[in-house]
């Protein structure tokens, strides 16, 4: 396409008082040579609009830059089919957070449009990658509630599912239960089961394709076009599908680790599920036949305890309740006896809880000492009480249950890092890896890894609180008790809101475009192959496992598992990684763009790298509080830190820019990075420039990195001003004028 | 011909995660909220547990999700008036309420360095002033000025208009009703602050003293009316003592018969926020139970030693009417003594009501007034039962998809 641009200039929101608008004008057609350049008082008024519209149908212009505010504002206004357009943030990065009429701020102004121009220059309008052989059926791994919900929802929703179940029948724990804990108002009483309606809604819908006593060899490919392929009864069947659901759930803790409450000791303590077992076939009666007249139910068997499960396995206090309820039902004189941390019943499962206690249970906040049996294999329990201090002993009960938490399947099975590090990977400095173990559920084709990487205590969960089911692993959902404790219900609405996703994502890749967080993107990352030096960068630090390798360790990228953050091309020293609108030379461009003043103009420059969701939109922020912040700084927004290549910093310094600053999301274990890595991968990039600087004469605190939120706005005038006092200590740049 | 769109009602973050999931698998939605902004409760909100993180940060992200999706159109300052029909054909009418300034806004705040009239900041729970021509909050989405009809002086005044050069300002805009044709319904309306006042025993309203946690999370917000700073209502003195009270309302027969679900993390989060602003600050944490499900019991285990736990439920909050300082008396059931505790600040964690105010019979709500979902309409989020933000999400998620399934139907 032969680009001819448009420069539009805003002089409204005080841009025109404040700014020297001619000779902003100037910047466009003299030095950027640009055929069509025009100002208006009301740019983003209907007026405005129709005059880039008819400069598009009438004059040709294909490619626009706005110079008026910011992009995160007037999104709906400024929007034209089929043209590259670019937008030069004059009004809260400029005019509202310097002093007006400056020539420091008209110097600014400049800098912002000739980066804008620059831009402009470089991008392409992107064309979607287009898959071959494009499924839109849904994999779900997992037959318990669960998958056969994630199925089903599918199904409903008009899409083909395969459900993949290991054992020989649907339904997973739910069959062995006696009662279902309640799922409906009043929430007082337990439900009969209904597992069995559900398994036979999931067999007769004809758009499930259902494989029980199977499993998963191995899932190959990406989304819209993953190829897993199925070993049942010897065979192996190949299914072609575009997402994937991983609900395989979680196991009770294993109770052979609590001996210290007396299980294995003792056949009277039992779990759980040993209960529901009991309990479903009749008359509750304990392992040696004798009739339950006094049971105590022992909460927090394993979880919330360091030694065994650090965390609270959340389902554990309504359904011992449920149990205490049932068994009064049937023998409303018989004596039962909670021993408790917490309990632990949110929302409207308080009202079964009140229920359970005005039934007669009886309650005791206590930690468990020991459990002893007597000559009649009664059990009797020692106890704090913690209400009291006192040590209680209760009356020796019949039959002891254990509340003995789950553990997801995801964190059963070898380390697979352990095993997989070559000596060259182990000398890595780079970022932990994921923790991936060997849990044989899903078996990817990877070069990560077989499974979904996990997170704090195997869970194969996101950590994002505002986006549940984001995932590392483009087009694979986690769902139900696999991904956190969760209950039935809990995960009824886990199962459907992960189909979703699932369904989401095939929509997605089908028409070229990438998944959140940079929904309907569709630029993706060319690799110039015959440049690659196969040093494995791209695929070691692509947090999304979208680049596998050959046997030589040449890149494979799969761009529908792509997310378009551009770690890669940060990550690549040869700088084969572009996309059509974002790139190394495009950046370097922009670098180059800045005018950067001689030294006895004293003058300084700082470029500022930002995350363009965070700490960009902040020091929009700054300008919409009108902060003031250092004239000396130009901003470059970057998808994500982490895309960050280190020529930026060579091209900055040999320009005779003074001093850059990074500004990425928080990282460690509470991360706010988007795209889960990046400002990390960004700060040990730094580290290894430091060495490179310093080898230059160029102190390596000219260089800085901090980690700042969307809302630390009003820090930013006060740490600009640090590092510019830093920077005049240092002195200017000495490459500058070179 | 069943309506392939959908309409979402409420704006905040159930609302919103419901309508942008289900424009992202293809879905045409409409979205109508109440305020001026999209955002809800959790725009107001300080940090989220358990990562101390910005909700603006995850708002930000679902903001540009929506500018780029050409599949969602929102209302604002909108509400539901009636609904007709049945799954897969519903007519919902729509009340638009005037925001008196157009889609010309440019935000450029020329309205309100001239607007007289003032107004209480309700985003601040009353606490400080904004003009009567005000933007809600700088994170506002959509960022256009609003007035607000009551305080403003009307034509007569006029000085909004006169020095908005875009001829945004319409001060005689009036509401306007107008129809929807929809498949389905996501109700996402969320939650109120249960009433502190009704827990009377506690003093909030006539002990200046006493706040809720909501108050909390704007007087720790670096953009609340004390710019971060936690300092107490009555003198602005620097909280050195604090008691969060539990379960203010909530499993409470009287009041909220439900636990609230939240408000355990929510009270542990703000014991982080006093402790950061000043290490040496005293924090008591009175309560039946401590609700950190899953792996939030992390997050207890990391600031508990902060904070002086206590089990028992506070009797009742009296006020030293020299010093404002509040005595909080309660029964420690671990030792049984009868504790008076003097403190600077009372925190009350008030529980969640869910947001019923609307009395469309077309809605069907439980006995504690939250919605039960029906072929066509579906709860989400807060509105159908007490969640904290993850699980709202998640839930508004999954709500999306039953929207899309009665839309593909018939």
């Amino acid at each position: 396409m032969v680009k001819k641009t448009g420069v539009y200039i805003c002089t409204g929101c005080s841009l025109g008082e404040s700014l020297e608008i001619e000779s902003l004008s100037k910047v466009a057609t003299k030095e950027g040579k640009v055929p069509v350049c025009k100002t208006h008082p009301f740019l983003c008024g209907s007026e405005g609009v129709e005059l880039i519209k008819s400069d598009i149908e009438n004059e040709g212009v294909n490619t626009i830059l706005i110079a008026a505010c910011s992009p995160r504002v007037n999104y709906d206004v400024f929007e034209f089919d089929s043209v590259i357009m670019e937008r030069v943030n004059l009004r809260e990065q400029v005019i509202w957070s310097q002093t007006a009429n400056d020539e420091d701020t008209q110097m600014m102004a400049e800098d912002y449009l000739r980066m804008g121009l620059a831009k402009v220059k470089h991008i392409e309008l992107p064309e979607p990658y287009q898959g071959v052989n494009m499924v839109k059926t849904l994999l779900v791994v997992g037959g318990g509630l669960t998958g056969m919900t994630s199925a089903l929802e599918a199904a409903k929703a008009g899409y083909k599912a395969v459900l993949v179940e290991k054992s020989s029948a649907l339904g997973g724990w739910m069959n062995g239960l006696f009662k279902q804990v309640p799922r409906k108002a009043p929430y007082t009483a337990p439900e009969e089961v209904d597992v069995a309606e559900l398994i036979k809604e999931v067999e007769a819908n004809p758009d499930v394709t259902v494989y029980t006593g199977a499993e998963i060899l191995e899932i190959a490919g990406s989304p819209g076009m993953f190829d897993a392929s199925i070993s049942q009864n010897g065979a192996t069947i190949t299914e072609r599908v575009g997402s994937v659901v991983l609900a395989t759930g979680a196991v009770p803790y294993d109770p052979t680790k609590l001996d210290y409450l007396g299980y294995g000791k003792y056949e009277n303590v039992i779990t759980g599920l040993q209960m529901e077992e009991i309990a479903s076939k009749g008359k509750i009666v304990r392992p040696d036949g004798k009739e339950v007249q006094t049971i105590a139910f022992i909460q927090c068997a394993g979880s919330r305890d360091p030694e065994h499960l650090p965390y609270c396995s959340a389902t554990c206090c309504v359904e011992s309740l449920k149990q205490a309820s049932y068994i009064k039902e049937q023998n409303p004189e018989a004596n039962v006896f909670v021993f408790y941390k917490d309990m632990r019943t949110p929302g409207q499962y308080e009202r079964l809880y009140q229920q359970v206690q005005k039934d007669g249970s009886i309650f005791v906040r206590g930690e468990i000492k020991g459990i002893t049996e007597d000559g009649e294999k009664n059990l009797l329990i020692e106890a704090t009480d913690v209400l009291s201090g006192a040590t209680i002993s209760t009356e020796a009960v019949d039959m002891v249950v254990l509340a003995n938490g789950m553990v997801p399947t995801t964190a059963l099975g070898e380390d697979f890092a352990a095993k997989a590090d070559t000596e060259e990977d182990k000398k890595d400095d780079g970022p932990k890896p994921e923790v991936i173990l060997r849990s044989n559920l899903l078996n990817l084709s990877y070069r990560q890894g077989p499974e979904m990487p996990t997170l704090k205590y195997g869970f194969a969960d996101s950590h994002f609180i505002c986006f549940p089911y984001e995932t590392r692993r483009t087009g694979i959902y986690a769902a139900g008790s696999v991904r956190a404790p969760m209950d039935e219900l809990s995960s009824i609405e886990d199962a459907t809101g992960a189909t979703l996703k699932a369904i989401q994502c095939m929509e997605s890749s089908a028409q070229g475009m990438a998944v959140h967080p940079r929904v309907g993107d569709m630029s993706f990352p060319d690799f110039a192959m015959s440049r690659c030096t196969q040093c494995k960068r791209c695929t070691v630090e692509c947090p999304f496992g979208a680049i596998n390798e050959d046997d030589k360790f040449n890149p494979l990228p799969n761009p529908t598992r792509c997310r378009r953050c551009g770690i890669c091309m940060g990550a690549c020293p040869e700088r084969i990684i572009t996309f059509k609108n974002y790139s190394v030379p495009m950046i370097g461009n922009l670098i180059k763009s800045i005018e950067v003043p001689d030294e006895d103009e004293e003058k300084p420059r700082i470029l500022i790298f930002a995350c363009e969701n965070d700490a960009y939109p902040a020091l929009d922020m700054a300008g919409i509080n009108r902060l003031k912040y250092n004239a000396w700084v130009r901003v470059i927004p970057l998808r994500c830190l982490g895309s960050l290549s280190l020529v930026w910093i060579a091209d900055s310094m040999s320009a005779g820019i003074d001093g850059i600053y990074l500004l990425g999301c928080k990282h460690g274990d509470d991360y706010q990075c988007h795209f889960i890595k990046g400002s990390e991968l960004a700060e040990i990039r730094l580290s290894k420039v430091s060495e490179t600087l310093d080898r230059l004469d160029l102190d390596s605190e000219r260089v800085r990195m901090d980690q700042i939120s969307i809302t630390d706005y009003d820090k930013i005038p006060a740490m600009l001003d640090d590092f510019a006092a830093k920077l005049e200590e240092l002195g200017p740049n000495p490459y500058k004028g070179f | 011909m069943a309506h392939k769109s959908i309409l979402v009602v409420g704006g905040g973050v159930s609302g919103l995660t419901a309508a942008i999931e289900a424009s992202e698998a293809g879905s045409e939605v409409y979205l109508v909220e109440q305020k001026s902004y999209l955002g809800g409760r959790v725009a107001q909100m300080n940090q989220y547990f358990p990562k101390l993180c910005p909700p603006n940060c995850g708002l930000e992200i679902n903001f540009k999700r929506i500018k780029q999706n050409p599949r969602i159109k929102f209302f604002t300052l909108s509400e539901i008036e009636k609904i007709d029909g049945v799954e897969g054909d519903y007519t919902v009418t729509v009340k638009s309420n005037p925001r008196y300034v157009n889609h010309n806004c440019t935000a450029c705040g020329k309205c309100t360095e001239a607007c007289p009239a003032e107004r209480a900041n309700e985003f601040n729970y009353g606490m400080g002033k904004t003009k009567a021509i005000y933007n809600a909050h700088e994170f506002a989405f959509p960022m256009k000025y609003v007035i607000d009809g009551s305080a403003c002086l009307g034509a007569e005044c006029g000085k909004c208009v006169a020095a908005c050069e875009y001829g945004a300002i319409e001060l005689d805009m009036s509401a306007k009703s107008f129809n929807l044709n929809v498949g389905s319904i996501v109700w996402a309306t969320g939650w109120e602050p249960y009433d502190a006042k009704k827990v009377d025993y506690y003093g909030f309203g006539r002990h200046e003293n006493v706040i809720t946690n909501v108050i909390m999370e704007r007087l720790a917000a670096s953009n609340g009316p004390t710019a971060g700073k936690i300092l107490r209502p009555s003198d602005g003195k620097e909280v050195k003592t604090i008691a969060f009270v539990q379960c203010a309302g909530s499993r409470d027969e009287n009041h909220l018969p439900y636990c609230s679900g939240v408000c355990c993390m929510a009270s542990l989060k703000q014991a982080t926020y006093v402790k950061s602003a000043s290490p040496d600050a005293k924090v008591y944490m009175f309560y039946i139970d401590v609700r950190a499900m899953g792996k939030h019991e992390d997050f207890y285990t990391k600031v508990q030693d902060d904070i002086n736990m206590i089990k028992g439920k506070v009797g009742e909050i009296s006020e030293d009417p020299e010093t404002k300082d509040l005595i909080v008396q309660v029964e420690n059931q671990l030792t049984g003594e009868i504790m008076k505790e003097t403190v600077d600040m009372v925190v009350l964690a008030t529980g969640m009501a869910p947001s019923t105010s609307s009395a469309l019979d077309t809605i069907s709500y439980d006995e504690d007034g939250f919605i039960v979902s029906q072929p066509g309409i579906f709860g989400a989020g807060c509105a159908k039962k007490p969640l904290d933000v993850s699980s709202s999400v998640k839930d508004s998620t999954s709500a999306a998809l039953k929207a899309i399934q009665s839309t593909v139907r018939r």
